[in-house]
């Protein structure tokens, strides 16, 4: 199944502006501080969940485009940029289709770029796989989709950590919930366990409660084909 | 060495002349003509570190345009923002005159690292709103070369202030101003709260108001270290030693009453060592007082309060330093990972920490059971008598719970009305304050520098106005209470 939504992931074209960040600073100059802010491009899931197909990009905050909810459309063929990066006329009769799942993996959005995801009030699944900018003050971005948002995914982001984990809470409706291979989650094992609690009627997977563990010299190793770290 | 142990005694007066030196005769003060010989190098060599007779790298330098009084938040804050916007890379010479530089008694340290903008006054939540932001970005603003990203640890699960019917229509009109300043706060009834938080007992509570953005807590230790860092990378000098005496010329002007008034002027700010009797005058044009707890002896110091009362030279800094505890404490079925900082009716607070079912907490005393500030030692038996029981009755699980730790740590309370004191003082005019902030200065420090800073370098305040915080309101009497004070 990954490699079959791998194969259909565009790589969404990147808006450059020569601007400079807001945050310019007249001293130490963070070398990524002005492509960080600057990029925020999202890619869109195709049909695991739904027949809708859709495709978007994400100007920069001034040039919002609004997603109004009125028809839905089915079995359309993908909208691929041309060798320039430009999208077609056509792409824009679909704005009016509400976008209901949003794949934002290894993307550099931030904090900024995630007010973006506030008007997608039908959102019901977002991947924030692997997305190195996205921290704990992030995921206290995402309570406005308490409504709608169903599936999420945070696997993989360098920076989010147990703190931010607790703004998941918000998120009642939420059914599915990836927090496999956090690095700055200080307890993994303990984490699960408390995100589960909080959450209890989502299934929470990505963290391997034997993990650490080590079987006890009397007892027997019951899975002999899964490697027991020493 | 010598010359300084000599010169304690002796007044350091610039314009007298010895008796014997009056009709040119010869006369054997060393100390003297060190100085002269000591002025000529300097003229014709700026810069260089004179006569290296004994060692003096544990002194401040001789000069520095600002000094700041005070190596806490409030004053890195402000040195971090003199050195952002001075107009040319290197015209401000900041000094930072810390008595203690292992923070033992610092509010800053000891904090609770709470943020929130659920203020009731616009500029506390602009103050707030803004050190929230550059928290957020604190890699970018704080960055050194070589060192090692900061790691606030901020935890953004956000305030639940609750009120009790009396308060409620209070909360109600703070947080239709809050959200119009930008705040992102919700208001909630008493089921909602108890469909939210299940662990609650809304028992005598009208209504709730929780920051959703922005809020949160973090740790003042790395705040503290990085705005140290990165302020000593861009040329501030610290140094530890208490300022003993300042000295100042003064004019008198007429004002337009016909009244004579005294304005001075503090030109030298002496640094006296630690375990020492050693001291180092410092000249200097602009001094900021940002001495937290210990700023109203700063304040005297420069003569601010000695006069006759109801005068404007006879009104003091009515900045005091307040005993505040906090306590730590270990309950297993205690709210879990979502809970905020949870702020009582009864004044009671509390937050988890960590992983492990830890909490923290405390309770602002009342006036009458103010503890005596001569000491930080904790008193066991006010967790027992005023914060468990309330703690018990708000949230049921902690009936049960074992006190791991406690702590007690300085509010710098302004005792008129506890908001804190921004800018310039009228009649000594080269000093501002930075100080008074009663137990939320840390998470308006990067707000309130900025402000000292645009004060300083511009002449006004240019993001947020401040005006209302000058210290003339306590002469004319003009309180700007701010009700949201744990």
């Amino acid at each position: 199944m990954a490699a079959l939504w791998r194969s259909l992931r565009l790589v969404a074209p990147m808006w450059n502006r020569s601007t400079r960040g807001i945050h310019h600073l007249g001293g130490a100059v963070d070398p990524e501080s002005n492509q960080k802010k600057r990029r925020t491009m999202l890619q869109y899931l195709s049909d695991y969940f739904y027949d809708v197909e859709f495709l978007r990009g994400y100007f920069f905050q001034n040039e919002m485009v609004k997603v109004h909810q009125k028809n839905r459309f089915r079995d359309k063929e993908w909208i691929r940029p041309d060798k320039y990066g430009h999208f077609s006329q056509e792409f824009w009769n679909f704005s009016e289709v509400p976008v209901e799942a949003v794949d934002a993996s290894d993307c550099a959005i931030n904090y900024e770029g995630l007010e973006n995801l506030h008007l997608l009030k039908e959102l019901q699944s977002l991947s924030l796989q692997r997305c190195p900018h996205v921290d704990d003050w992030c995921l206290s971005r995402l309570y406005p989709l308490a409504d709608s948002l169903q599936e999420l995914s945070l696997a993989g982001c360098p920076r989010i950590s147990e703190r931010g984990l607790g703004c998941l809470y918000h998120l009642q409706n939420l059914r599915w919930l990836d927090i496999s291979d956090l690095p700055s989650v200080s307890n993994p094992g303990l984490t699960q366990i408390l995100v589960e609690e909080m959450l209890p009627n989502c299934n929470v997977v990505g963290v391997n409660l034997a993990e650490g563990l080590k079987i006890g010299p009397e007892e027997q190793p019951r899975d002999t084909d899964r490697p027991v770290p020493a | 060495m010598l010359p300084r142990v000599l010169s304690l005694g002796v007044r350091r007066g610039r314009f007298t002349r010895r008796p014997g030196t009056l009709r040119g005769g010869f006369s054997l003060d060393w100390e003297e003509k060190l100085s002269e010989i000591k002025k000529k190098i300097q003229s014709a060599l700026p810069g260089t570190s004179l006569l290296p007779l004994y060692d003096s790298s544990h002194l401040p330098p001789d000069h520095a345009d600002v000094v700041i009084i005070g190596g806490g938040v409030l004053g890195l804050s402000v040195a971090y923002w003199l050195k952002k916007l001075e107009k040319q890379r290197g015209a401000l010479r900041v000094l930072v005159v810390e008595r203690d530089l292992t923070y033992s008694r610092a509010s800053s340290a000891l904090s609770l690292g709470g943020i929130h903008q659920q203020f009731s006054l616009p500029e506390n939540i602009q103050l707030s709103l803004f050190s929230a932001s550059f928290l957020r970005n604190i890699n970018e603003h704080l960055a050194v070369v070589d060192a090692p990203p900061l790691d606030l640890q901020f935890n953004p699960l956000g305030y639940l202030w609750l009120a009790s019917e009396k308060n409620a229509a209070a909360m109600e009109n703070n947080v239709k101003m809050q959200r119009q300043e930008g705040a992102k706060v919700c208001l909630m009834s008493p089921d909602q709260l108890r469909n939210k938080f299940p662990w609650i007992n809304t028992e005598g509570v009208a209504l709730a108001s929780y920051g959703m953005e922005d809020e949160g807590w973090f740790d003042p230790w790395c705040l503290l270290q990085g705005l140290r860092r990165k302020v000593q990378s861009m040329g501030v000098v610290f140094c530890q030693g208490e300022v003993t005496r300042f000295v100042s010329s003064s004019s008198h002007m007429m004002t337009k009453n016909q009244k004579e008034v005294k304005l001075k002027r503090i030109y030298e700010v002496h640094v006296k060592m630690d375990n020492s009797l050693e001291y180092q005058p410092v000249e200097c044009s602009i001094v900021i007082n940002a001495a937290g707890a210990w700023s109203a002896q700063v304040a005297a110091l420069a003569g601010i309060g000695k006069g006759p009362p109801d005068t404007l030279q006879g009104t003091k800094l009515p900045v005091e330093p307040r005993k505040r505890y906090v306590y730590v404490w270990h309950c297993p079925q205690g709210p879990g990972l979502e809970s905020p900082l949870v702020a009582d009716t009864s004044g009671t607070y509390f937050r988890r920490e960590g992983l492990g079912s830890n909490y923290l907490g405390g309770r602002s005393p009342t006036e009458e059971e103010e503890p005596d500030p001569g000491n930080l030692e904790v008193d066991h038996d006010f967790f027992q008598d005023k914060v468990w029981p309330h703690l018990a009755q708000r949230v049921p699980a902690f009936e049960t719970l074992k006190v791991q730790n406690a702590w007690a740590g300085y509010y710098d309370y302004n005792t008129f009305d506890q908001n804190g004191v921004v800018g310039p003082h009228p009649l000594v005019v080269n000093m501002f304050f930075a100080t008074g902030f009663s137990g939320h200065g840390l998470q308006q420090a990067p707000g309130v520098g900025r402000a000292v800073a645009e004060m300083i370098v511009e002449g006004r305040f240019q993001t947020i106005n401040l005006d209302s915080f000058l210290f003339s309101r306590f002469y004319l009497e003009e309180k700007i209470q701010e009700d949201n004070i744990i």
